[in-house]
């Protein structure tokens, strides 16, 4: 049914109808929403057969959902940004014991500084810990992710985090199509565990490994995400099948067939991305799109059979590895390794930088022209960080820099075009 | 626990064979249906007091639970002894996790049982003295503070011995350990730090709290079948003396047990509702430089030269718990 309703309520919904069984909370912003709606499905009755769990700590949130799904029970939580990184124990223990946990993750930045507001650090900091990671471009790819998810984590029993862009999804409404239980019931089974918690097969979960085994056990991990490069194609097609919409698969191209240039990002920066170009289009450029949704596994083949006719390609995204540049750009640089094509990697949004589309309809035009370096910080404010680099250099109690920047700058609500 | 009279026929001892004992009151490891859920051949020290309550911990859970058990063990010793990939020793089931969240496990095993409508299965966490008052306290106060349907037990053996015997919140004053090493002015632990986590347990109002010791195994037995009568958050704090970390003969475990509450070391008590309802009174009680004695990481507190000061410090802690206790009848000292 189609309502017009918060991103966050979407996929409260859409959650509630995959019929979790154990959902473990911890209040951290944007994801607050969810979990609240959640809440109250569970103690009026919407949502049966479900343990709601107010835990002390992300860090509980996701240990109580690896008891839960060791014991056989579907579980489910939602975090964000320093959340993540409070759990992060637990969450390499979920994908390295294969539980099928499906996680909300409201990207926001990372602290110091502390923000809270939309980019993707704090996923990219788990980028390696063995889960899946699926990205929504709009809030109806949130919701249907998340039956995707469940469906594919409990196939595969790996944990999948669901990735949607803090407060411009989480907190925007918009209308979204929430399907039927029986539409959700007839593509998502019950949960059937490989492995579990159970008094009358007892079995050891989490031995200790030595070296006659280790490399082994994690390469199964790998295995099982290569596998999900063939699965995830395949719930997305079913999908498609049984709610009538495109939603998921590994990657999503928009106006590649004859372009020279390709755009490549994740989340809901495609919208604004996908407006620009087709503004470029009309002025005469061959430019497209190139989504990635699935970022874990990394799907090397498709991204180079799509890019491979192009002459270029930018990568614009929400993260960067401090000390060396791009995230992303790197991993398509990965795909592209046999491909000569220029890759300009562009970091913009951090900390929920607006990207706008005159922004980008300037950057595209500079990559077109092949003007860009090869890592471009989009808006960065160079006056002010060469004045803290210069306070820097003359005086040694320098003072604490986000303070000085902030000093510097002023007042920054007029400054967002 | 029921007391029985009976009559001894062995003099110097405490201890009473099963046969003098009415059949309900004998011991569950005694019992030829014991479950051996801690099973023979696992690579814990010889003399390792954190082997032996498990062992009776989980068989008396076991019996209670009419074998309906499940357990999640932090990471630590007893986890990395009973479980060297690919043999395990577990005969129930059983999860490791993480150090520090072993409460929380728990509470996801016990969610999931409710769920499922399985509430016969019941839900142990266990884990050493540093996983659960040290990293795992989090985890622990919360399970606590939801009354959590989990029985958590503590194997207290007062250091990090798994990676080789460094100091914890559960560390004595004047303990040597690898990180308070027996050199300097006060060598040793210092004193007035630490946390008591059973007191801090009682604090959260949980049906029961525990003490325990594995010179009485019996009454540790005793108390993991009281726990199993409850539902909500249970915690039972078992002191297990390490031969390996304390230096002291691996024979000798029970006998430092003893002494530990016989000095008033160790306060063996169980209280329901944040009450104290009963305690292991002191039979003979003794000085604490018979506990003191026999163990290397106290050996600095007698030579080269003897420190009476540190010594009449961890005295007067001794008979502050057995006045706080009533660990001696009468209450005189």
């Amino acid at each position: 049914m189609l309502k017009q309703c918060e991103g966050s309520h979407a996929v409260a919904e859409t959650v509630a109808l995959c019929r979790p069984e154990v959902i473990c909370a911890y209040p951290i912003s944007p994801q607050t929403h969810i979990v609240e709606g959640l809440s109250e499905m569970v103690r009026d009755g919407t949502l049966l057969n479900c343990e709601f769990i107010n835990v002390e700590s992300e860090f509980a949130a996701m240990s109580v959902a690896i008891g839960a799904s060791a014991a056989g029970a579907r579980a489910y939580t939602a975090t964000a940004s320093q959340g993540l990184l409070y759990m992060a124990e637990a969450v390499w223990n979920a994908s390295g014991l294969g539980l099928p946990i499906v996680m909300t993750l409201a990207n926001r930045a990372i602290g110091a500084p502390i923000n809270i507001w939309n980019d993707h650090t704090d996923s990219m900091s788990m980028r390696d810990s063995g889960w899946i990671q699926l990205f929504a471009e709009t809030n109806q790819d949130a919701a249907d992710l998340h039956i995707q998810a469940f469906r594919l984590s409990e196939e595969v029993s790996l944990p999948i985090m669901v990735c949607m862009d803090g407060f411009i999804l989480t907190h925007a409404y918009e209308g979204v199509d929430i399907p039927s239980q029986e539409q959700v019931d007839a593509y998502l089974p019950p949960y059937e565990p490989r492995q579990v918690l159970d008094p009358s097969e007892p079995v050891s979960i989490g031995a200790m490994v030595g070296p006659e085994a280790f490399a082994e056990v994690r390469y199964l991990a790998h295995a099982k995400q290569m596998q999900a490069l063939g699965l995830i194609p395949e719930l997305a097609a079913e999908f498609r099948q049984s709610f009538g919409r495109d939603s998921g698969g590994l990657v999503r191209c928009y106006r590649l067939e004859d372009a020279d240039t390709a755009v490549v990002a994740l989340g809901s920066v495609l919208g604004t991305i996908k407006d620009t170009v087709d503004d470029l289009h009309e002025e005469g450029h061959k430019i497209g799109v190139l989504g990635i949704t699935s970022y874990r596994p990394f799907p090397i083949n498709a991204i180079r059979d799509a890019l491979q006719k192009v002459r270029r390609v930018i990568v614009v995204e929400k993260c960067f590895a401090v000390g060396i540049g791009g995230i992303v750009s790197r991993d398509v640089r990965m795909a592209l390794r046999t491909l000569p094509q220029p890759i300009y990697d562009v970091v913009a949004g951090l900390g929920g930088r607006a990207i706008t589309k005159a922004a980008l309809h300037t950057l595209f035009l500079d990559g077109m022209a092949e003007k860009l370096d090869p890592v471009t910080f989009l808006d960065l404010d160079w006056k002010a960080v060469n004045r803290e680099l210069e306070r820097e250099r003359t005086k040694r109690r320098s003072g604490p820099i986000a303070e000085n920047v902030l000093r510097d700058i002023g007042l920054v609500a007029a400054r967002i075009r | 626990m029921t007391v029985t009279s009976i009559k001894f026929y062995q003099t110097g001892t405490h201890t009473v064979g099963n046969r003098l004992l009415d059949p309900s009151l004998r011991t569950v490891q005694a019992d030829m249906r014991r479950t051996n859920s801690l099973n023979s051949g696992h690579r814990a020290c010889q003399g390792c007091g954190e082997a032996l309550g498990a062992r009776y911990a989980i068989d008396a859970a076991m019996v209670a639970t009419d074998n309906q058990l499940i357990a999640a063990n932090a990471t630590g010793c007893l986890e990395v002894f009973s479980t060297p990939y690919p043999e395990t020793s577990w005969q129930i089931p059983w999860i490791h996790s993480l150090f520090g969240n072993t409460a929380a496990v728990a509470t996801g095993i016990a969610a999931a049982m409710r769920v499922k409508g399985r509430p016969e299965v019941r839900v142990i966490a266990q884990g050493g003295d540093g996983g659960t008052t040290d990293i795992g306290f989090g985890c622990l106060s919360g399970m606590f503070e939801r009354n959590d349907d989990v029985l958590y037990i503590c194997y207290d053996n007062e250091a990090y011995m798994n990676t080789g015997v460094q100091r914890s919140s559960a560390t004595p004053g004047a303990a040597r350990t690898a990180t308070t090493p027996a050199v300097g002015k006060e060598p040793g632990n210092v004193f007035g730090q630490g946390k008591n986590v059973p007191l801090i347990a009682m604090a959260h109002e949980i049906p029961y709290v525990a003490t325990a010791i594995v010179s009485e195994l019996r009454d540790l037995e005793a108390k993991v079948t009281r726990a199993m009568e409850f539902r909500g958050a249970r915690y039972i704090h078992v002191f297990v003396p390490c031969p390996l970390g304390w230096g002291h003969a691996s024979e000798d475990t029970i006998r430092i047990a003893r002494l530990a509450k016989e000095t008033g070391i160790f306060p063996v008590f169980a209280a329901e509702h944040g009450e104290v309802v009963g305690v292991s009174k002191i039979r003979t009680k003794l000085p604490v430089e018979e506990y003191l004695r026999p163990q290397k990481r106290f050996a600095h507190l007698f030579s080269p030269e003897p420190r009476p000061g540190a010594i009449a410090r961890i005295q007067a802690l001794a008979d502050r718990n057995i006045r706080r206790f009533g660990l001696v009848d009468g209450g005189t000292l």
